[in-house]
């Protein structure tokens, strides 16, 4: 997952969790407030009662409404993961808001002719044409002007967003017809479903997965490597047409579930909380559908539950916090595990150092510690310790005490250190991997002997033993094996190697 | 028999920016053909225009004596390794996988011969064993030597590799000569695009001189001379970057 795919990410989440606290705050001013007029914005507590209904999906109306809602999250939540690693998330956003227009005037035009202006058939196909013009502009947009493709996106969704709310508005002016709850596209409302809407979403749905599960591989290819793609003869522009008609199928079915502002998340946050988990595409493209469906299902039921809150927001509340958990908790690439292992390694590398300096101070007097020592080196007094590396008296202390409970030194009372004998070994390794550097980078790389110390510093503590190995016998010449060379430059100078 | 790669008066213009020039060059079958010139002289351009995936603005290309669209199946391709992302949830193994894509079919899935196939594949190039690491923990010889493995599960006649031994470990390096060695051997005909001039006359029999336009071909004993070298990296072709650039212009203030 890319840098910027993680921060949209991010900021849908930040926004999701926005929402919810806010319909928290109002939830609670207004049950205070005990009022029940029109404009009461209060959540009832749902009883035991209806709690059960939603939960065995007793209801057939609320059974349908959940099925449906959770295969449009299944749905979403595959072909996000496409759109994600093909690296057009934000295309998704753009096309759902270039629905609003269609609906708008599929409404206005319906009712001027004397049709039912409310069928969810005829706003569902308005929103498709117009969805598709906004895929035409930001084609002709990018590949005929010298416009970028972000520029592009931001034009679209802007304009035909503005365009949409314009003709909502003129559409609410009209004489005949009843315009009210056309903006139910807008954040989502499962309540106005109607078992019909939901076998529609239901079906469109299995087809826009069967249309993933038959062009994986085509999928798979076209996101990883666009041109091995069209070397092979696939049709990668048309591969990418298909890709853009699915996700325009979802966004369409998903309109009246989760709304076309949020629509974008439902297939993000899905797919980027699933690449956290694992490595394998079809693992993730499996995954983001579960998490998908799971956000759906219970967002839906929260909404059948509370039906004042509007559905979208709270599947994008349910599928955030799967987000969070996993950017967090991931077992390799979580944020925690990321962090875990930077510092297990600053801390190994600060051992290191201190090991290293403990040697070099010992050798400069002339009595280097030995492989074969069986007791205690000679002591080392903190205060030579100190100008030897950047360190502060602080740092250095602490890096003490983490050593002295490995049992690799251990602070005298007359504040000087002495390396144990399994101490003595780990420096004499230690110091030995990073002459055989310093002497690999001199010899092969030109470094001037007086830099070689920062620039072994940085990689000495990543060399694996093959690498070592390697080493050694690019540099036998110089130093006989599992023998310490001298240093290659001054060591009585502490300025240098700090 | 057809020469495996024929190219006749090509030209092609990247972005309405001429950056190739009147090609023409017939490469025989069983070489090993480097291609070789400075930065910016059109080399990868020149493998993707034979593959067709930029547009020509002139010019005709033929493989085994027919169009590319005709004769893909016996075209093996290894592109740039950054051309991709290495952070992609795939193993070394559905990449090599890939490669296969054409044999196993629209919306078929691949099957458990597929994937001997692709392990063969793999073992060519001596990393069999990480066949299930994820790409991103692979080393770029190792993620080089991948993309090679995907072009050799092909099976195919004439490869075009862009850049293989860039950055790439000795170990590696050894490898990649070995299996174009073998690929010869068996008749194939490899073309690649080579940056380090001090290997050219010890891996490659052939040698394609470019920088804008063909400046020499032939067999690298005879063609790959200081003189020839002189003319490929040196001295700045000053009318034919003005030509360029006033065909930019031209287009700009269209």
């Amino acid at each position: 997952m890319s840098r910027s795919q993680e921060r949209s990410a991010t900021k849908i989440a930040i926004a999701a969790l926005f929402v919810l606290l806010t319909l928290m705050v109002t939830s609670q001013s207004a049950r205070a407030g005990e009022s029940s007029s029109i404009t009461d914005r209060s959540v009832d507590w749902p009883t035991w009662e209806q709690w059960r209904r939603v939960l065995l999906v007793e209801d057939y109306n609320t059974r349908l409404v959940l099925a449906g809602t959770t295969l449009l999250g299944f749905a979403a939540g595959a072909v996000g993961s496409f759109t994600l690693l093909r690296k057009r998330s934000l295309m998704g956003d753009a096309l759902s808001h270039a629905t609003l227009p269609g609906i708008g005037l599929a409404f206005v035009l319906a009712t001027l002719t004397g049709g039912d202006g409310k069928s969810l058939a005829v706003l569902l196909a308005g929103a498709t044409l117009s969805a598709l013009c906004g895929l035409a502009v930001i084609l002709v947009i990018r590949n005929a002007t010298r416009i970028k493709e972000d520029a592009a996106l931001g034009i679209v969704l802007s304009v035909f967003f503005g365009a949409g709310v314009a003709v909502l508005g003129v559409a609410q002016q009209m004489r005949t017809g009843h315009a009210a709850g056309l903006e139910g596209f807008i954040y989502g409302k499962t309540a106005s479903m109607v078992p019909l809407d939901a076998q529609l979403i239901g079906l469109a749905a299995a087809v826009v997965t069967i249309g993933c599960l038959l062009l994986f591989k085509e999928f798979k290819l076209l996101c990883f490597d666009e041109s091995f793609a069209a070397s092979r003869g696939y049709p990668v522009v048309a591969l990418d047409v298909a890709l853009m008609v699915l996700v325009v199928a979802v966004m369409i079915i998903g309109l009246q579930a989760v709304g076309l502002i949020l629509m974008i998340a439902l297939m993000v946050v899905p797919a980027c909380a699933a690449r956290f988990w694992t490595e394998r595409m079809a693992v993730m493209t499996i995954a983001a559908a579960g998490i998908g469906a799971a956000s759906c299902f219970a967002g839906a039921a929260m909404s059948a539950l509370l039906p004042r809150l509007p559905s979208g927001a709270m599947i994008v509340v349910v599928a955030t916090i799967v987000f969070v958990l996993s950017m967090l908790f991931a077992p390799a690439r979580g944020l925690i595990a990321r962090a875990v292992r930077r510092m297990r390694l600053e801390s190994k590398v600060r051992r290191q150092h201190l090991l290293r300096a403990m040697y070099e101070r010992l050798e400069a007097r002339g009595t280097p510690p030995r492989p074969d020592q069986r007791d205690e080196s000679l002591p080392v007094p903190f205060d030579e310790l100190l100008p030897v590396r950047s360190w502060t008296a602080k740092e250095l202390r602490s890096c003490i005490r983490r050593a002295e409970r490995q049992e690799l030194l251990r602070l005298a009372s007359d504040d000087s250190v002495r390396l144990s004998p399994a101490g003595c070994r780990e420096a004499i390794k230690d110091v030995h991997h990073h002459r055989l550097w310093e002497l690999y980078l001199i010899k092969y790389a030109d470094v001037a002997p007086s830099q070689v110390d920062r620039d072994a510093d940085a990689i000495e503590h990543v060399l694996d033993a093959g690498m070592i190995a390697e080493l050694e016998s690019l540099v036998q010449e110089q130093v006989a094996r599992r023998r310490i060379a001298p240093s290659p430059h001054d060591l009585a100078d502490p300025e240098q190697s700090a | 028999m057809p020469d495996p790669l024929s190219i006749h008066d090509l030209t092609v213009a990247y972005h309405s920016r001429p950056v190739l020039w009147d090609i023409s060059v017939d490469v025989p079958a069983g070489q090993l053909v480097a291609i070789v010139g400075p930065n910016g002289a059109g080399k990868s351009t020149l493998i993707k225009a034979v593959m067709d995936l930029v547009p020509r603005a002139s010019g005709r290309v033929l493989i085994f004596g027919k169009p590319y669209k005709q004769n893909r199946r016996r075209v093996g391709y290894v592109p740039q390794r950054e051309s991709v992302d290495w952070d992609f949830p795939v193993n070394a193994l559905d990449v090599v996988t890939m490669g296969l894509y054409g044999k196993i079919g629209w919306c078929w899935p691949v099957t458990r011969k597929h994937r001997k196939t692709a392990m063969d594949a793999l073992a060519r190039v001596g990393i069999a064993h990480l066949a299930h690491r994820q790409i991103s923990h692979l080393s770029g010889g190792q993620q080089q030597r991948t993309f090679l493995a995907r072009a050799l599960a092909q099976d195919a006649d004439l490869y075009l590799m862009d850049e293989p031994f860039a950055a790439v470990d000795a170990a590696t390096e050894r490898v990649i000569v070995q299996v174009l060695t073998e690929l010869k051997d068996a008749g194939k005909t490899i073309l690649v695009i080579h940056h380090d001039l001090q290997t050219v006359a010890e891996y490659f029999d052939h040698v394609i001189l470019l920088n804008m336009r063909i400046v020499a071909v032939g067999p690298t004993q005879t063609t790959f001379t200081q003189e020839n070298l002189q003319k490929t990296y040196g001295g700045k072709l000053t009318l034919l970057d003005q030509a360029t650039e006033a065909m930019r212009r031209a287009e700009r203030s269209r």
